[in-house]
């Protein structure tokens, strides 16, 4: 298929940015996208022109390092996926696709697509861990049985891959459901009680600290999240501040 | 140099406790002036970091990703393996030795093994303590699934996303320390060069990969912990990013390089579909658990197939061939890799692919929804279920154990495989070769290290599945923070390293010579162009299977590729910006040195030895020859270009295992 592509393409964090119209041909629909990217790429470098920047890495759904806004979607149009995993033939021969970073405060633009998500490092240094040294000489790993639909509900909530299609969705440019999942996973486990309460605080703390909006219970974050994070992460979250703070 | 692998006296399963009893340790208050640079931040990186600065020494950790978290161990899927014993099985630290050599058909250390094998249990400890959220079954304890070449079941899981899960709790403790200032954390950062002072690693120059700026930056030690090289194949089921340059770089400054080629092909990728592939997609060994491997046993079958007239579905159980079951009744769909992926080479280069082309066979799952379905029928109290109730209960199952993996699949091939079976192919995985370490995990150079799949580790020629992770874990958080304060208690007296010296400022000149010469030179082709050739000469000519004609021409060919490269490549932009071309250019640049060293062990290696498979040594049935006069491990010095490496050679002593065939018939 041929397609026409709007791409947003900005120099560095400094300079000012704008959307630039390419046009890619005899596109396979069982390319991926970021397979389609490398085409333009490829086509770009062998004309002498500055190929596209993104970030990528895995190209299987899991690094979370991928992080395309995709005509109005995170992640683009397919559900439970990320950009990398998408495929063309979401697509038809001859649409315009519009090609965007990550938009969000807290993620400045570091070039074209490439965006800067550290402010989610940074959370998780405020308390996304179990304070326990990793010496080994910890107690055998089946002296506490956890209930298998407890362990699975963190699995569940750490599944996250930390790729900020959240944030980039929410229309208040929230992080809760990157924050409830981290806080959910310890909170559902009991190696993570003994510093639940200092953990939801300073995570939240720090969240706020970075320009992250609040939840206004739109529910986009959970319908674009490639790893289908559910929002009941979030009313947990809230549920930990809450006893946390009384 | 000779060679020296350090490993200690007395019986094996003493030799690392006495060890620790022994060696020097650095007291808590020198600690502290003491820094430490690790190079990567998957299991075996970020573990290291984390433990290093708990203990107290300064870590400066690296990685090229926007983040810790997304080093590739995060894509393992599969599990880990400990010797646990939960199953009540008969699993032992012996057993899983045992496995471990054998599995890596007699082509590693003992002793490092017997090691990895004692530390195993320690992991799952201390990952359940870090919140790692294992499956569970209904009595709250940890499940166990089991991996090809064991008879037990030992691997621990979390769903398919056991790497990620291992790696998030390596990054939080990670985080942890972070947060306390004990590791300083360079993300977008790519290490071009260690810096030996006076004999010793003294620290690393490393770019910023935003600003394109190249800093120094120093430390008592240097640790490797960047991962394997198998993108030298271009495709592969590594991350684009993965790297040989770290490895290479200090491998060109006096560290030995180890069996380079020893590569772990795994047998269930999902197939290559064209031309534009960027990339392979693992399907975890664990599907061979409950999933069965064939072709069609007619060729007529085949052709219908592959025309669309017939759906695999339709063809009878004696239209089928289950090959592995036929060929290796023991161990069946659970042989290990390097058998397997062979095993679906001959039958694909016999004709019976099942793909347009022609490099596919089937992983079917329908004797798996029967099966559970049944249990689940039972356990539920339905009587009589109807077939499509029983595979209904048989998929939910199926779904609660690799869901993930059979969504991936869907969206990548776009087929439904609760449906229809799925096609699996070999791909490049895993590499067993890298930077020769000794006992402690130190390479060549003093003070440098290796850990994690950049060493040539313990796995031999073979690895067995769930044990990568087991390795890179048990080299982070148990095995390199005790052995590498032996080697800094002589440092206590140093003080700080400086980076303002001659040896600095060499190694500073010749990385930014070389990026202003890929900004510079106005070539003809691109980075990728090049990439994409190496990795057909190394599929062809270095893959499944090997010939010395074959490995002759592939020396040849790179060497010429090579200086094609260094002439006619181009690389958009600037230094001075966020350029992934450039870091790339780099990267292509080692892997085309790397590959002809590669293809030149592979010639020297005149025996088959797990992934290493040479066609002039099979036995009458096609399986891998060993010859007893390779019982040692391939160290390459580096002098010069890549044909005037010098190998040195260590023995192989087999004391406490009985070297004998490999067979798993």
């Amino acid at each position: 298929m041929n397609l026409t592509l709007k791409i947003w393409r900005q120099k560095d964090s400094n300079s000012k940015g704008q959307m630039v119209d390419y046009k890619v041909t005899e596109i396979s629909e069982h390319m991926s996208f970021l397979e389609m990217m490398d085409v333009l790429n490829e086509q770009l470098v062998n004309a002498g022109e500055e190929p596209v920047a993104f970030d990528h890495d895995c190209r299987e759904g899991i690094c979370g390092m991928c992080s395309m806004y995709i005509n109005g979607e995170a992640h683009g149009p397919d559900r439970g996926v990320t950009t990398c995993q998408l495929h063309m033939r979401m697509f038809k021969d001859g649409d315009t696709i519009t090609i965007e970073p990550f938009r969000a405060a807290a993620f400045p633009v570091i070039k074209d697509l490439v965006v800067d998500r550290s402010a989610f490092d940074r959370i998780q240094h405020s308390g996304g861990y179990i304070s326990v040294n990793t010496s080994g000489n910890t107690q055998d790993a089946n002296s506490i049985p956890i209930a298998k639909q407890a362990a699975d509900q963190a699995m569940d909530a750490a599944t996250c891959i930390g790729c900020g299609a959240c944030v980039a969705t929410c229309k208040n440019s929230s992080a809760m459901l990157f924050v409830g999942a981290k806080v959910s996973q310890y909170a559902l486990l009991p190696q993570g009680q003994v510093e639940a309460a200092d953990r939801v605080k300073n995570m939240v703390a720090q969240m706020d600290l970075e320009g992250f909006g609040n939840c206004t219970n739109t529910g986009a974050c959970e319908v674009e999240c490639p790893k289908g994070i559910s929002l009941d992460n979030i009313a947990r979250m809230n549920r930990e501040l809450m006893k946390a703070s009384i | 140099m000779a060679l020296d692998s350090k490993v200690p006296q007395g019986p094996l399963k003493d030799k690392w406790t006495d060890y620790k009893n022994h060696i020097n340790l650095v007291n808590p208050a020198n600690k502290r002036h003491i820094d430490v640079i690790v190079v990567g931040t998957g299991l075996a990186g970020g573990s290291a970091s984390a433990t290093l600065a708990e203990l107290g020494y300064n870590v400066k950790s690296f990685a090229y990703q926007d983040s810790p978290r997304r080093a590739h161990s995060i894509a393992a899927q599969g599990g880990i393996n400990a010797a646990k014993n939960y199953q009540g099985d008969g699993d032992s630290t012996y057993r899983l030795f045992y496995d471990t050599v054998k599995g890596g058909d007699y082509r590693s250390r003992e002793a490092n093994v017997y090691r990895l094998a004692e530390v195993s249990a320690n992991i799952i400890d201390q990952c359940v303590a870090q919140g790692v959220p294992f499956a569970r079954d209904y009595g709250g304890l940890l499940d166990n699934r089991s991996f090809g070449g064991v008879l037990v079941s030992r691997t621990f899981y979390a769903k398919g996303q056991t790497g990620q899960q291992l790696l998030l709790g390596a990054y939080s403790a990670m985080n942890r320390q972070i947060a306390r200032g004990k590791i300083e954390m360079f993300n977008r950062h790519e290490m071009l060069d260690v810096v030996v002072v006076d004999g010793k690693a003294r620290g690393i120059i490393a770019r910023n990969l935003v600003t394109g700026e190249i800093e120094r930056h120093a430390a008592h030690a240097v640790v490797i912990a960047s991962g394997g090289y198998g993108n030298v194949y271009f495709l592969s089921t590594n991350a684009m990013g993965s790297n040989v340059t770290a490895g290479w770089k200090v491998h060109k400054k006096g560290a030995y390089f180890a069996n380079p080629c020893y590569t772990q092909i795994h047998p269930t990728c999902i197939p290559r579909s064209g031309d534009y592939q960027s990339k392979l997609t693992l399907m975890s060994e664990s599907l061979r658990n409950d999933g069965r491997i064939w072709v069609p046993k007619n060729l007529e079958d085949v052709t219908a197939i592959r025309e669309g007239k017939l759906k695999p579905t339709q063809l009878t159980e004696d239209q089928r061939d289950y090959y592995l079951e036929r060929r290796y009744p023991a161990f069946g769909n659970l042989v290990p890799r390097d058998v397997a992926s062979r095993a679906a080479k001959e039958r694909c280069d016999a004709g019976f692919g099942v793909n347009a082309t022609g490099e596919a066979v089937y992983l079917d799952f329908a004797a798996s929804f029967e099966r559970y379905g049944s249990e689940q029928a039972k356990i539920q109290g339905i009587t009589n279920p109807s077939a499509a109730k029983i595979k209904e209960l048989g998929q939910e199952i199926v779904r609660a154990k690799y869901g993930n993996l059979f969504q991936m699949y869907e969206k990548i091939v776009d087929e439904n495989p609760y449906e229809t079976p799925m096609m699996i192919y070999p791909a490049v995985h895993y590499t067993m070769g890298g930077v020769w370490v000794d006992y402690n995990l130190m390479t060549t150079i003093p003070g440098c290290y290796a850990i994690g799949e950049a060493n040539f580790s313990d796995h031999g020629a073979n690895r067995l599945g769930a044990s990568a992770l087991m390795q890179g874990l048990a080299d982070g958080y148990f095995v390199l923070p005790y052995t590498i304060g032996d080697y800094l208690s002589d440092d206590i007296r140093t003080g700080k390293i400086s980076t303002d010296t001659p040896e600095f400022d060499v190694a500073e000149k010749e990385v930014s010579e070389r990026i202003a010469f890929f900004v510079n030179n106005k070539g003809t082709h691109s980075v990728d162009y090049y990439h994409k050739k190496l990795g057909k000469i190394m599929w062809d000519k270095c893959g499944m299977s090997r010939n010395k004609e074959g490995l002759e021409e592939a020396i040849e060919e790179i060497s010429a590729l090579r200086k094609d490269f260094w002439e006619n490549v181009i690389v958009p932009g600037t230094a001075t910006e966020y350029n992934e071309q450039l870091a790339k250019a780099g990267r292509v640049a080692d892997f085309l040195e790397l590959g002809e060293l590669f293809a030149k062990d592979a010639l020297v290696r005149e025996e088959s030895a797990g992934g290493h498979f040479r066609e002039e040594h099979q036995t009458e049935d096609g399986e891998a020859k060993r010859m007893k006069e390779f019982q040692f491990v391939s160290a390459w010095e580096y002098k010069g270009e890549p044909k005037d490496a010098v190998l040195h050679k260590e023995a192989l002593v087999y004391e406490n295992i009985e070297v004998k065939e490999r067979s798993y018939k």
